[in-house]
């Protein structure tokens, strides 16, 4: 069976997708998550959901081009480099932070 | 008082060279997150030995690594050098049984309960991944045969006061216990390149 993992960083912060593993049980799926993904302390909760749980959505009909209604209809080129710059401040703490073994 | 100290260092020796047979699955483990796994849970039990040995001397490299091999107190289960996971499994899961009833009379003691206590915490989640295996592996054959070949060995970890206790967990019959004080032949080549490093080093190097 494979689960995907999903880890919270910290708490209060969303669960992110963090990869994906083959386990013949929840049991074991939990053990080698906590290694996997929690031993060095770079998770304070995880998720561990069975693929066949996850309900797929990826195709969109867009047959009348109605591209008004995407964001690629505007020209925010320049305000989204704005607001990245803006956002760049307070985010650098959590970049790069623990990963990998 | 010498008797305390002749089972805390058994204790340690049994969790240094289990860490140390168990790591020799790194990298070979039969699947990769079980290898993080296993090799994760190897390196907890040298820790346990280290927090030990440190109860015992100011240089627990030295402890662990400068005595002569006859003084070593380790019990013959964990000198094996298991080539199988059935019976790297068997040993694993046959150890945890003894071990958590060894930790948890050591936890009653005045001097080192505190001690046990911490390690029985991490121990509970080794605990947790041997019954998981030993669940999943119960009625295969090679696993069985393993146990039963082993079973002696693992009755040698435990006092014999506790021998009882231990033959009813895992549900065996008592027999006669392969006793720690001499060693398998299995320990010199262990004992070789463990001490390796430190018999080598030149006078007067620093770690």
């Amino acid at each position: 069976m494979i689960y995907e993992v999903f880890r919270r960083e910290r708490k209060g912060q969303a669960f992110e997708h963090a990869g994906s593993m083959v386990a013949p049980d929840t049991e074991f799926a939990e053990a080698w998550a906590r290694e996997q993904y929690g031993r060095r302390g770079e998770s304070v909760a995880l998720w561990l959901v069975p693929r066949g749980a996850i309900h797929d959505v990826e195709d969109w009909a867009d047959e009348f081009d109605l591209k008004y209604r995407r964001v690629d209809g505007y020209s925010i080129k320049a305000r989204l480099k704005e607001a990245r710059e803006r956002a760049a401040q307070p985010m650098a703490r959590g970049e790069g932070s623990t990963r990998g073994r | 008082m010498a008797d305390d100290r002749e089972l805390l260092l058994g204790l340690a020796d049994d969790e240094l060279v289990i860490g140390w047979r168990d790591s020799e699955w790194t990298g070979i483990a039969p699947l990769l997150e079980e290898d993080v796994a296993f090799s994760s849970i190897a390196q907890n039990e040298i820790g346990h030995a280290r927090a030990v040995y440190e109860r015992l001397t100011d240089d627990a490299d030295a402890l662990a690594f400068d005595r002569p091999l006859d003084e070593y107190r380790c019990a013959p289960l964990v000198e094996l050098r298991l080539l199988d996971w059935a019976h790297t499994i068997a040993r694993r899961w046959l150890y945890e049984v003894a071990d958590e009833i060894r930790i948890t009379a050591l936890m009653e003691d005045a001097d080192v309960g505190g001690l046990a206590a911490k390690i029985n915490r991490e121990e509970a989640y080794h605990r947790m991944h041997a019954e998981m295996w030993r669940e999943r592996l119960r009625d295969e054959p090679r696993f069985r045969e393993a146990v039963t070949e082993l079973w002696p060995y693992a009755l040698g970890v435990v006092l014999p006061a506790q021998r009882e206790e231990l033959a009813a967990r895992v549900g065996l019959d008592e027999v006669a216990a392969v006793e720690r004080g001499s060693h398998t032949d299995d320990f010199a080549p262990l004992w070789e390149e463990m001490t390796m490093v430190r018999r080598s080093a030149p006078a007067g190097a620093q770690w």
